[in-house]
Parts: structure tokens; C-alpha cells; sequence
């Protein structure tokens, strides 16, 4: 070794101020605790291949949940068992960041398995690191999936028996079937030889995402001397004793030879490239905006109704009519899990400068579709807005006085028609009508958009044009 | 200033940032790792160096958990300021 000192690693914070204790300086792990020798070993390793920098360290949920406290790298703390899943978003969005998934056997191993299995069966270009400790640690010494035949935990108190709780789940031997990973090692802590191979293979496993390889995890047997109520010298002689027999150690694959390194392409393609690949290419129209009266301008409008009225169509499509008339718009649906029935609504907004929140708190518009609708909406709505209801629905009428109110008995009007179904077009039309915020032709336009089947836009234009003039003979003298 | 280059290894061990596990001890070949008898500010019986028979290997470092707790300075180790020996 070239340097004539072995110090604290670099890639360490010198002094640990996201830590809210009162010393800064010691790292918040149990005495002996296996998570100290992985840090170090990883700091070393982003300290020699110089690559702190751009490195993302995802801490997981469990003892290392802080290890954002002791790493000089980007930091991302994950949700119980996400780490893989957010180090694949995070590695996508930048490719040239080396990531690194730090994992425990309670987050990787139970609540995260999905997570963990796909990343690798995908092949992201990550680094995994598995603290196996056979406990869940942080909560107190639960049994884990890793948790040894045998092991009493506090929740095995007559040791871990496969009848009842299976057996230990062999993570390095599962990953290493898939195809996808280049490098799977278990690696263990218990004495100085172990240590060393630990040691390399950590850094073989962050030079395996520098190198663009692909996917690595190594798995480490690593003492919890709280959690397993040990000394800590007696800790690693247990994981010797006992923890080896179970888990054996060694690479379990090793393709790094074999694979081509990847290499990043920037795929950024232009708005036009992915209209053209999702078949969206429309002839680009714009309608000039009719003449709104001042106090319906920058409309903010909830439409709420049973899941089935057509109350987000409707909202998309009044949004789709903003937007050809050159508005800033946006469109956010909330709905039940059910296509048909439940309750739904949508939050529109139709403005002339930027929109900061697609949220709807108070409208200034109400379109309620049913009765619950209209009564749960009615006293969000903004004094001097505008509520507009189906009248052939709802047979209440609203209280406030201090709105405007457009009855309209949409539904009904429709069924004349001849299809009950368009009845939030007639809506649509009525809204424009009685605002004048859109002219008829903009709103067939939208209809060519908004309707998929071409054979019903016929009808939707219909009722678009009755709402319309319905709307406009209502309006407010 | 003057300048120092170290003619044998040395291990320090920064008493108040050692947590007492001995992983250190038991893993020092030559054996001159001990616990102290006396206790640091947090209460742990921490390790300390004997004084003579450091190799520089190494192990301790790595044996140890904490990052900042074991410094090791191998032979020739160029410094300037004070002694670390």
C-alpha cells in the first residue's frame, strides 16, 4: 500500500452535523456493530477510485437509516425496502452517478424482496451492499428472514423452527440464479482474512458500476451484538460458528469478464419525436380566446359526480379547449379504484399566466353531477363563483346566496337526445355558454380529440351545441 | 516547523471516540492493543497501545467499526508539526 497512514476516509463528513445528538463526531452504532467496518470499507473505496463526488448513497430503513449522517455523497434516505427501486430511478435519471443500495436483511430481504429481485433481474447498473445480521437490529432483536434454525429472537423465544416460521432466505444464492447480475459475492466479518475479502470485495463491487458492468450485491455476514445479546468478540465468533454453516461464503457469480461494459446514450428526444411515436401528430390549431367577462376569467373548477358520469372527460376536455385557445392548463383526476360508480372529481384550471398548484381547493366553478357532490362541494365554493348542478339528478337546490347558479337538467336533456351518456357534454356546452369562455367551434375541435370513437363525436357535437345555447340563454343579465 | 518521518509503526487510538468492543484486541497479530482501565466521557473501557511492537499492518484499522477511532502511521510516514509518536 503506497499511503503510509490508515486514516478516516475522506468520503466521510469530518464532522457529523446532520447527526442531532451532541457529539458530532461518533457514528450512532452499537459497540462492535458490523455497519462501521461496511462504511469504512465503502468510504475507502469511493476515496480510491475517487469518486465521492458522484456518488448517491441510498440508506435504507433500519440501523443504517443515518447514513447520510456519516457520508460525504449525495444522500437519499428510501422508503422500507425501496432502496433498489429509487437507486433505478435515480441511476436512469443519471447515468454517470454511481449509486449504491445499502441494505439490511429486515428491508431487503422481507418487506423489499420485490423490489430487489427485479432490480437485479433488470440488470440496473447499481451496487447493492446486504448487511445480513440474521435480527432485525433496530427494532429490538425480531426474528428476520435470515434468521438461522434455531436462533432465538424475541420473537422465536424457542429458536427460529422451519414448521412455523421457514427457513433462512438465501438472498446471494437467489440472485446470483437470475441472469441479469454480473457480480453476487457473500462476504463475512468475522476475522481479519474475512475481513480483507470483505474489503475487496466491496471495492470490486463499486469498480463494477464505474466500469459501466452492471449489477452487483454483496452480501455480508455481519455481527449484532445487541440484537444477538453478545460481547462483540463473541458476536463474530458466532457468525464463524454458526452464521457461515447456513449462509456459505463466497461469489456466487461472476461475469465481469464476460460482459460488455454499457454504454450511456442520452435519449433526449424531441416533443415532436414522441408525438410522432405516440401517433398524437395533430394539425396544430389555435382558436382565437372569445371576450370573458372579468369576474369567470382564470376559472378554477372542481367537477365532482359518480364515477361513470363522464366528470373526468368532461374536465379533460375543458382543459383541451383551454389549452387550443392557448391557456395554461391542467387537469387532476381523483377517483375510486372502480370504473363504474364510487365517487369522482377533477380539479381544472384554465389560466392565463403559469399554474403553480393543479390542486382545487376553493373553486371558483362547481360542477356537481349528484346530490353528495353538491353537498359536499358547495361550502368550499368561492363567493361570487359559480355553481353549476344537474337538475334531473339532484333534487335539492343549493343555499348559498352568495354564488351565481345554473340549474341545468343535463341528464334529462340528454335522454332526449338519444344516449344518457353525453350528458357532461351537455354540461361542457353550458359551462361555455353561459361563461362565453369558449366559442362552438373551438369546442368541436376539441370533441375531434376528446372522443375516441369517431362515430359518436356526431352526437357529442350535439349535445355540446344544446348545452351551449341552454347556457347562453341563462346567462346573467 | 519541523519535519518528522516515522522510523517505526505507530497505532493511535482516539480514547474519546472508542467504543469499547475490542474487536481491535482481539484481532491485533502482535497483541499490543489493551483496554485501558480507565473509562472515557461515554463509559467504555477503551483500547489503547501498548507502546512497542506495532507492525503497521494494518488490521486494526479495518477490525474497527468506527471511522475515526484507529489511525495507524506505517514506517516512513512524512509529517510536519507536532509528534505523533
Amino acid at each position: 500500500m503506497a499511503e503510509k497512514v490508515l486514516k478516516k476516509p475522506r468520503s466521510f463528513y469530518d464532522i457529523y452535523e446532520r447527526n442531532p445528538s451532541a457529539d458530532k463526531k461518533m457514528p450512532h452504532y452499537c459497540p462492535g456493530c458490523g455497519h462501521g467496518n461496511v462504511h469504512k470499507f465503502i468510504a475507502e473505496a469511493l476515496d480510491d477510485f475517487d469518486v465521492a463526488d458522484r456518488t448517491i448513497f441510498i440508506s435504507p430503513v433500519g440501523c443504517s437509516v443515518f447514513a447520510y449522517y456519516y457520508f460525504d455523497t449525495g444522500n437519499i434516505q428510501a422508503a422500507h425496502g425501496r432502496a433498489p427501486a429509487v437507486a433505478t430511478g435515480i441511476k436512469r435519471a443519471h447515468p454517470h452517478s454511481i449509486v449504491i443500495s445499502y441494505q439490511g436483511d429486515g428491508d431487503l430481504a422481507a418487506i423489499g424482496t420485490a423490489e430487489i429481485l427485479h432490480a437485479a433481474n433488470r440488470g440496473e447498473n447499481i451496487t447493492v451492499f446486504f448487511i445480513n445480521n440474521a435480527i432485525y437490529g433496530m427494532t429490538g432483536g425480531q426474528m428476520a428472514p435470515t434468521t438461522i434454525v434455531g436462533q432465538k429472537t424475541t420473537t422465536t423465544p424457542y429458536g427460529r423452527r422451519p414448521q412455523n416460521e421457514g427457513y433462512p432466505v438465501k438472498i446471494a444464492e437467489l440472485i446470483s440464479q437470475l441472469e441479469a447480475p454480473v457480480y453476487v459475492e457473500r462476504v463475512a466479518l468475522f476475522d481479519n482474512k474475512h475481513r480483507a475479502k470483505a474489503r475487496m470485495a466491496v471495492r470490486k463491487a463499486i469498480k463494477n458500476q464505474v466500469d459501466n458492468l452492471g449489477f452487483s450485491l454483496v452480501e455480508v455476514l455481519s455481527p449484532c451484538p445487541s440484537g444477538w445479546k453478545m460481547d462483540p468478540v463473541d458476536a463474530m465468533h458466532w457468525i464463524e460458528e454458526e452464521m457461515v454453516k447456513v449462509f456459505p461464503l463466497g461469489v456466487y457469480k461472476d461475469i465481469t469478464k464476460e460482459v460488455e461494459p454499457y454504454h450511456i446514450e442520452e435519449f433526449k428526444p424531441e416533443a415532436e419525436e414522441i408525438k410522432e411515436l405516440l401517433d398524437l401528430k395533430t394539425e396544430s390549431k389555435s382558436f382565437a380566446r372569445s371576450t370573458v367577462p372579468e369576474k369567470y376569467k382564470n376559472p378554477e373548477i372542481k367537477i365532482a359526480g359518480f364515477g361513470g358520469q363522464g366528470v373526468l372527460l368532461l374536465g379533460a376536455a375543458l382543459a383541451q379547449a383551454g389549452m387550443l385557445q392557448d391557456y395554461h392548463v391542467s387537469w387532476l383526476p381523483s377517483y375510486g379504484p372502480e370504473m363504474r360508480g364510487g365517487t369522482a372529481n377533477c380539479h381544472v384550471n384554465i389560466r392565463e399566466i403559469e399554474i403553480g398548484s393543479p390542486v382545487v381547493a376553493n373553486p371558483s366553478i362547481l360542477i356537481a353531477l349528484n346530490r353528495p357532490s353538491l353537498e359536499k362541494f358547495e361550502p368550499d365554493v368561492q363567493s361570487g363563483g359559480l355553481i353549476i348542478y344537474d337538475s334531473s339528478l339532484i333534487d335539492i337546490e343549493p343555499s348559498r346566496k352568495d354564488v351565481e347558479i345554473l340549474a341545468i337538467p343535463s341528464t334529462k336533456m340528454a335522454d332526449e337526445l338519444g344516449n344518457t351518456r353525453i350528458a357532461n357534454m351537455v354540461v361542457l356546452g353550458a359551462i361555455a355558454g353561459y361563461t362565453n369562455f369558449f366559442d362552438l367551434k373551438t369546442l368541436f375541435e376539441t370533441l375531434n380529440t376528446a372522443i375516441k370513437r369517431k362515430n359518436l363525436i356526431e352526437i357529442n357535437r350535439k349535445a355540446v351545441e344544446t348545452g351551449y345555447q341552454f347556457g347562453k340563454e341563462h346567462r346573467v343579465k | 516547523m519541523e519535519k518528522h518521518v516515522l522510523d517505526k509503526p505507530f497505532v493511535k487510538v482516539e480514547p474519546e471516540l472508542c467504543k469499547g468492543c475490542g474487536l481491535c484486541i482481539e484481532a491485533c497479530p502482535p497483541h499490543v492493543l489493551e483496554f485501558h482501565s480507565s473509562f472515557n466521557t461515554k463509559g467504555y473501557h477503551y483500547a489503547y497501545y501498548v507502546g512497542d511492537g506495532c507492525t503497521g499492518c494494518g488490521v486494526c484499522f479495518y477490525a474497527c467499526p468506527e471511522p475515526e477511532a484507529i489511525t495507524v502511521y506505517k514506517k516512513g510516514y512524512e509529517y510536519v508539526g507536532e509528534e505523533v509518536a
